[in-house]
């Protein structure tokens, strides 16, 4: 089939969805039919997001457990997480996600450890307690931690275990720091759920433990920034530039100690919405901290985030100093993008990954001239599509009521009522706080946005738009390839990076060649492929 | 340093598991599915676990790895999963349409106490499994064994089902494979081959997990035994089975429900092993020998006792799995290494006894352990208050080996960040060879890095 025609706009994709619902039993098409939504940016549309995946579905999806140990706490350096469960759920979140970290020689880094308490049958038939118990002790003993996590995995919740009170006796038996998860990968429809459990859990159980004094002018988090490939290091050099202090990261390259002393920050910079608002949210109620939206993904957006960050603390030499790091850091930006730009636009992209990757990459493609003409989330709500300002009109369904509200106070001795009035006064002027409005406008008229992707889908998409790139994660990786289209991987960036902030732009634009302007996928084909001519022949000299 | 919290000194552990040498029951359900034609494994529970065993073995073949869930919900877990399979099995055959379904449990299901046997016996009831096509179920919860556990449990329910004895005895051997890699199993069809023998090898992931580049995906690859061959090795003449942990399950259930009587062998792994796996393969088809595998046998101890020099006293330290692990030390102690450490997070004292057994003579100083705590961190803590000279295991070891500046050869599941196990076979002759020239490049570019000048060396 040949490629469509792509110069006027995307084309209409109510043939293909059609063809795609059409396999499903009714039900199931009923359901999958809200989640695939012609885009128009002039409109707003809904989407079904969040919502269970059909049993027997190929999905992408992974549990709750994955999104708070994998995700949100695994990344944290000085914490022994210990997973409380079966061997298996500890084995596959060793090292998988590819967090760096820096640690200073001689400070804790448990990052390369697995801990479990790899439960046996009689845990499962007389309680895990007891042995939990234990292994937060031979933990202690053995790596003298200042804090341990504790992760509920699935059967644990159903056998009765309380991790919770586990952790409170544990605590003050060992004089540590330990709190627990009811991360049970049934939890929630996806690693969403488990996010908003991490959130919960640092922000009960850590933020706000140390009054630190304040060790710069300006100082800030970051909030839904994992380092994977270095991202965080890219965007830390940055800010040292600048002479903005980074107080934490959530939590790529962090420390729990710096989460302990985090609520010290003047603003709470979020990256990936999905994983982290939440303690954006709880920050702000209680330390009155107030939080906007930035994405470091793609030169223009960095540019942007930057000038908005500047603008909020509102002093001129710094204002100065970030036109003039955009200023040498676009030159050699647009020089690479330049030289890259011709041989990959007009070429077409699919990505369906993650919270907040599938809208954020997609500006580094603009930036190439590349067409996103379909994508999705795997684990994202509506919000993440639509804009922050459909959350009132958010169905709140059994598995979001599954997940523990925190109810924040203000703290009054702790409260930033500065912060407050200058976030007012900003506001006067139009500048916009919890400003996320969602990939959905960003993206062209007829992209075809569908949540929750599934391997059927995945497989119609390819045949119908024949993209050029795809971006997912491995368990896609090695499915889209054999079609003979190029992956990459959205998760792990498959072992490279940086691609945040403008030496990250840089390198995805010359990833971006390699991959789209190769011509290893021409090989595939044998030569003989075309020429019938090559007969076997029963006679030696025929 | 990159561990730098292990310690030499070694605290008794009960409850705590650092650095597993094992994992979970279903990842080797699947792995032991996918090695049957047209079959599309399932994992009945929440989806996180499948999710976790497809990306691992994904990232040990970069290859497609598919496999459904019943995706269960909080509700699921309290009132169990029936509902979620019986719908699972119904949108699998719509949308996916396998000619089997493989269901194996979780730790999750297993807890609630779903009987899949039941469930998938009102599947059939309901009409939810078309005609002519199959679910085949095994339970496998991760509180019990290991990997190597599922993987065991999934082809004794293959032969279960499968499997039948119509009383026409067919001159065919069946083969029984341990969890080893697709090239393997591709070079135990060879040897069987070059033995002019007619066999049924299970599970079968080769044209499975290393599928060639076409341009055109398909979701059941060419490869994987065949229903009619598992159907079969009820009417064959015998069972060669590899690795006691993995298969003698399966072979007990060949023998006692077709009445195929069965032979068990190490994988053959390195010399000996082989001998023996070639020695059963005779015996069970009735054929001598051919003269090019005795051949392929002496091109291997020709490379033994050329290159002996090297391998003579050398310590090595091994983490892996029993089947796998115990054919491996025995070559290791044929060629004059010493196997001085070993583990295994799998569970069962035969193992410990038999490793204890093959070192006894050679090796009395070697520690072994397996169960629990029985782990890499223990591992690494024998390695940091007596050194070795090679450690073998899967990629997790590559942090022992920086920290050490120690040698290591990867093999094992899982390989994750290099490839190779997927296409150049460790099992055999052949095999042999390649498990030596690995061992040999491993030391050979320690000694190449740090030799002194003046004794860097050009000849080997
Ligand atoms: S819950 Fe059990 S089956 Fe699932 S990943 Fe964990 S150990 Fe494995
Ligand atoms: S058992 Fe539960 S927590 Fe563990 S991987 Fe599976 S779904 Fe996740």
């Amino acid at each position: 089939m040949p490629k469509r025609d792509y110069t006027n706009g995307l084309p209409d994709p109510a043939e293909l969805k059609e063809e795609l619902l059409k396999k499903y039993p009714r039900k199931v098409a009923k359901k999958r039919a809200k989640s695939m939504v012609t885009n128009n940016p002039a409109e707003s549309k809904e989407i079904l997001a969040n919502v269970r995946t059909v049993p027997g579905i190929i999905t992408q999806r992974g549990c709750t457990y994955a999104g708070c140990k994998g995700v949100v706490l695994g990344p944290t350096r000085d914490i022994i997480n210990l997973v409380h469960g079966p061997i298996g759920c500890s084995f596959y979140a060793w090292l998988t996600r590819r967090n760096q970290t820096r640690a200073m020689e001689g400070d804790p880094n448990f990052i390369t450890y697995a801990f479990s308490t790899d439960m046996q049958d009689e845990n499962i038939v007389f309680g895990g307690e007891k042995k939990l118990k234990e292994a937060i002790r031979e933990a202690f003993e053995n790596f003298h931690p200042t804090s341990i996590g504790i992760f509920s995995t699935c059967p644990v919740g159903l056998i009765g275990d309380d991790v919770h009170s586990v952790a409170r006796d544990m605590k003050a038996e060992l004089g540590i720091n330990i709190f627990g998860f009811s991360c049970e990968g049934y939890r929630g429809v996806s690693q969403s759920a488990g996010h908003h459990i991490a959130n919960n859990g640092i922000f009960k159980h850590v933020v706000g433990n140390e009054d630190r004094e304040r060790t710069g002018k300006y100082q800030v988090n970051l909030l839904g920034e994992y380092n994977i490939g270095g991202d965080a290091f890219e965007i830390e050099a940055l800010f040292e530039e600048i002479g903005v202090t980074l107080i934490s990261t959530y939590s790529g390259n962090s420390t729990v100690e710096s989460f302990a002393y985090s609520h010290t920050a003047d603003l709470n910079m979020v990256m990936c919405h999905r994983s982290i608002n939440y303690i954006a949210e709880m920050m702000e109620e209680k330390y009155g901290i107030p939080w906007f939206k930035v994405n470091f993904i793609g030169a223009e957006s960095t540019a942007k985030s930057l000038r908005k960050m500047a603008e909020y603390f509102g002093d001129s030499e710094m204002i100065a100093k970030v036109e003039e790091v955009i200023a040498r850091e676009m030159l050699k930006v647009k020089a690479v993008a330049e030289a890259v730009k011709p041989k990959v636009e007009g070429k077409l992209a699919m990505m369906f990954v993650g919270g907040s990757r599938a809208h954020h990459y997609q500006d580094l493609f603009r930036e190439l001239g590349v067409k996103t003409v379909s994508a999705g989330y795997e684990f994202a709500h509506r919000d993440d599509y639509e804009g922050r300002e459909v959350i009132p009109s958010i169905k709140i369904d059994a598995d979001t009521r599954n997940i523990e509200d925190l109810v924040v106070t203000k703290d009054d001795t702790r409260y930033r009522e500065d912060l407050a009035e200058k976030k007012a006064k900003l506001e006067e002027s139009g500048y916009e706080f919890k400003d996320y409005k969602g990939m959905m406008p960003d993206m062209q008229k007829n992209a075809l946005v569908i949540d929750d992707v599934n391997h059927w889908e995945t497989e119609k998409l390819i045949e119908f738009y024949k993209p050029d790139i795809f971006c997912a994660g491995i368990k896609e990786k090695y499915v889209v390839q054999k079609y003979g289209v190029p992956l990459k991987q959205l998760h792990s960036y498959d072992y490279g990076g940086p691609y945040a902030a403008f030496g990250g732009a840089i390198n995805f634009y010359k990833e971006m060649e390699r991959m789209l302007a190769t011509d290893v996928w021409k090989l595939v084909d044998a030569p003989w492929k075309h020429e019938p001519e090559i007969v076997g022949c029963v006679t030696v000299d025929a | 340093m990159l561990l730098r919290h292990t310690t030499t000194e070694i605290k008794e552990r009960k409850a705590l598991t650092v650095n597993p040498a094992k994992t979970c029951q279903p990842v080797g359900a699947m792995y032991a599915a996918l090695g049957v034609h047209g079959c599309l494994p399932h994992s009945h529970g929440s989806q996180g676990c499948c999710s976790y065993h497809r990306s691992a073995l994904t990232r040990h073949y970069k290859e497609p790895v598919m496999a459904a869930t019943s995706s269960f919900t909080e509700g699921s877990s309290v009132f169990g999963g029936q509902a979620n399979l019986l719908q699972a099995i119904d949108n699998i055959f719509t949308i996916y349409e396998p000619e089997i379904i493989a269901v194996h449990s979780t730790c999750l299901s297993e807890t609630i106490g779903d009987d899949l046997g039941q469930i998938v016996a009102k599947a059939k009831d309901d009409g939810k499994v078309p005609e002519g096509k199959h679910v085949v179920q095994a339970a496998t919860p991760s509180y019990v064994g290991s990997h190597v556990t599922g993987y065991a449990n999934m082809l004794e329910a293959f032969v279960k089902y499968f499997s039948f004895n119509t009383n026409e005895k067919i001159r065919q051997v069946n083969m029984l494979s341990g969890w080893v890699e697709p090239s393997d199993m591709r070079e135990l069809k060879r040897m069987a081959g070059l033995m002019d023998l007619k066999t049924v090898l299970l599970p079968d992931t080769s044209d499975v997990l290393d599928t060639p580049m076409t341009g055109k995906y398909t979701m059941y690859p060419k490869g994987g035994t065949t229903v009619e061959e598992i159907t079969s090795m009820g009417n064959s003449m015998a069972t060669v089975a590899m690795g006691d942990f993995a298969t003698r399950k399966a072979a007990i259930m060949l023998d006692n429900k077709c009445k195929v009587p069965f032979k068990m062998v190490d994988i053959p792994i390195g010399l000996k092993a082989t001998d023996r796996f070639v020695q059963a393969m005779a015996l069970a088809g009735k054929v001598s020998v051919p003269d090019v595998l005795t051949e392929e046998r002496g091109r291997l101890v020709d490379v033994i006792t050329d290159m002996h020099q090297y391998f003579y006293g050398k310590r090595v330290a091994l983490y892996g799995d029993p089947d796998n692990l115990l054919p491996l030390i025995e070559f290791l102690v044929d060629i004059d290494m010493k196997p001085v450490y070993v583990v295994s997070g799998t569970p069962g004292k035969a193992f410990s006894k038999k490793a204890l057994e093959i070192l006894a003579e050679k090796v009395p100083e070697a520690k072994v352990q397996n169960g629990a705590s029985a782990d890499m961190y223990l591992l690494h803590q024998w390695i940091k208050q007596e050194g070795v000279d090679l450690i073998m295991g899967n990629t997790y070891g590559k942090y022992i080996s920086r920290d050490e500046g120690i040698p290591f050869v990867r093999t094992g599941f899982p390989i994750v960040d290099r490839i190779g196990h997927s296409y150049f076979p460790t099992v055999g002759y052949t095999g042999g060879i390649r498990i030596l020239e690995r061992i040999l490049g491993a030391l050979m570019d320690k000694i190449d890095a740090t030799a002194p000048e003046e004794s860097f060396e050009l000849v080997m």
